[in-house]
């Protein structure tokens, strides 16, 4: 019913400028910044606990860790969706009420479900979603969705609707919506989860040739391997280990103790 | 996975009634709505008249007219309550129906109107369906839009179109689920009545708490790709030429008929 209210409350939105949060080139700097956060769902479950994690300009880092571990909602706070105690900072800005649409702009957030993220009648009007709602003009708002649509193989499905499409294409329109803002960074929650070897294949190969830092929460320990060179396990709302993929996969112990599986 | 497309009602097609602007089309049926509804009781002639428009947008479009004409009957349950018209209105009677100390007089001028509502009823409900076949459901959207519909009222529609199917394929599996555990070996059975109450509202409760859920996450996708209250669209789209001349051929032969009809029954 929230979406109600915010839908009828047609307030004009302040102009906030997107300037590019982006750093010069050459240079690596935190990208993602968490300072011991805290976060309690309002029904009083702990959901996160103290987490403090630097992850820096174009790493490729794995969230890994059991259900309920608490890896969607870390993931939840890049953008400011949920605020905990404790400080997140996006290219070197702290998340705050002032600053949303820029931050916004910058984390591509993905949802593990399509049909959550995918909410318009069409696939243009999808992609075209983010780009609309930065204030751009229309001609750039079509380039930017032929051309995220061309990043991700799915070019010419701008007048499919949704429903219609399978899990796979769905998944990498969804990528898409958030391409097509030019974020920084990237925040998948379970690309791979669900799909058949085929379509997971090709979305690892898509995900390899993308350039944005990415933080990925996923059970897919193979995707993990091929894809992320750091691993961050997270269980009980805690960081229990941060390292080199490669080195704590062949870590049977840890693994069996969080719930996990050696690929 | 089955898929319930239950509202897909368009039909692909490439002709001239395919490609006329939405906004077009959506004003052209309401104002064929409105002119058949304007017209008196009893215009036969005008009928004809108004059918023949349905029947060139039809053999203009190039869509099958039998599935056409079948989904238009489901207007007919509905304009059946006109029939108490049949035995209230006051005029000639054609003749009495005798129920014991009731007496039940069918007049002619109630006969009329009952069959010129079920007419009309039907003439507008098969340009509608019409309209919905040559038009898909986002284009009639980008139409109401354009008209200035106001933007909550088109986005909830828009959101109850992405999501039905959604939901409905949801139900679909939640009954797959219940009927996958109700075996009965021996034949008859699936439980007493009141146990299938039970179960069913426990169905539409689970659905009901899934669509809340799901809500709350597609609210948190518009968020975190920038909505922020304000829904923005793309602006419409040029008018052609062809959508003019359509536009004014139609809207003349409306009007004549009108004018003609309301003419002709004053004399």
């Amino acid at each position: 019913m929230r979406m109600l209210e915010v839908l009828s409350n047609q307030r004009p939105a302040s102009p906030e400028p997107y300037k590019s949060l982006r750093f010069p080139r050459g240079t690596t700097r935190p990208a993602i910044e968490f300072h011991a956060l805290s976060f309690t769902y309002p029904d009083g479950r702990k959901a996160l606990h103290d987490i403090s994690l630097i992850i820096q300009e174009r790493e490729k880092v794995a969230l890994v860790g059991p259900n309920g571990a608490g890896k969607s909602t870390l993931l939840l706070h890049l953008n400011g969706i949920l605020k905990g105690q404790g400080i997140v900072k996006i290219m070197g800005v702290e998340v705050g009420d002032g600053n949303l649409g820029v931050i916004r702009s910058q984390v591509g957030l993905v949802f593990q479900h399509p049909d959550d993220q995918l909410f318009s009648l069409t696939v243009f009007e999808d992609v075209a979603f983010g780009p609309l709602h930065m204030d751009l003009d229309e001609q750039e708002v079509r380039q930017r969705v032929s051309w995220a649509l061309t990043q991700v193989g799915m070019e010419g499905f701008e007048n499919r609707i949704p429903h219609h499409l399978s899990l796979g294409e769905k998944k990498r329109i969804a990528i898409a919506t958030v391409l097509a803002m030019r974020p920084a960074i990237l925040a998948l929650d379970e690309p791979s989860g669900e799909l058949d070897p085929r379509a997971r294949r090709g979305l690892i190969h898509l995900l390899r040739g993308l350039p944005q830092t990415m933080l990925v929460a996923t059970h897919d320990m193979r995707l993990v391997k091929e894809l992320l060179p750091r691993t961050v396990v997270l269980d009980g709302g805690e960081v229990v280990a941060d390292g080199q993929t490669a080195r704590l996969l062949k870590d049977a112990e840890l693994l069996e103790k969080h719930g996990l599986e050696p690929p | 996975m089955t898929h319930i497309d239950i509202l897909d009602q368009y039909q692909e097609g490439n002709s001239l009634v395919h490609h006329l602007d939405p906004r077009v089309k959506l004003i052209l049926t309401l104002a064929f709505i409105v002119s058949v509804t304007a017209v008196p009781h009893g215009a036969w002639l005008s009928f004809l008249f108004f059918l023949l428009a349905t029947g060139m947008v039809l053999a203009a479009s190039r869509i099958p007219p039998l599935p056409i004409l079948k989904r238009s009957m489901i207007a007919i349950p509905f304009a059946l309550v006109a029939l108490t018209l049949v035995f209230t209105s006051k005029g000639t009677p054609l003749f009495t129906l005798k129920l014991g100390s009731w007496s039940l007089a069918i007049t002619q001028q109630g006969a009329i109107a009952f069959i010129s509502i079920l007419t009309k009823a039907w003439l507008a409900v098969l340009m509608a369906t019409l309209l919905s076949a040559t038009t898909t459901f986002p284009d009639l959207l980008f139409a109401m839009r354009a008209l200035r519909l106001p933007k909550l009222i088109v986005a909830t529609v828009s959101f109850m179109y992405r999501y039905i199917f959604v939901i409905a394929d949801e139900a679909l599996r939640l009954r797959r689920a219940r009927e996958a555990r109700s075996a009965n070996p021996y034949g008859k059975g699936g439980g007493s009545l009141l146990w299938r109450a039970r179960v069913l509202g426990g169905m539409i409760g689970s659905l009901f708490l899934r669509s809340y859920e799901r809500s709350e996450r597609i609210y948190a996708a518009m968020l975190s790709r920038g909505f922020d209250g304000r829904i923005r669209t793309m602006r419409a789209k040029r008018l052609q030429p062809t959508d003019l001349m359509v536009s004014i051929a139609s809207v003349a032969y409306l009007l004549a008929l009108v004018a003609l009809t309301t003419v002709y029954m004053e004399i």
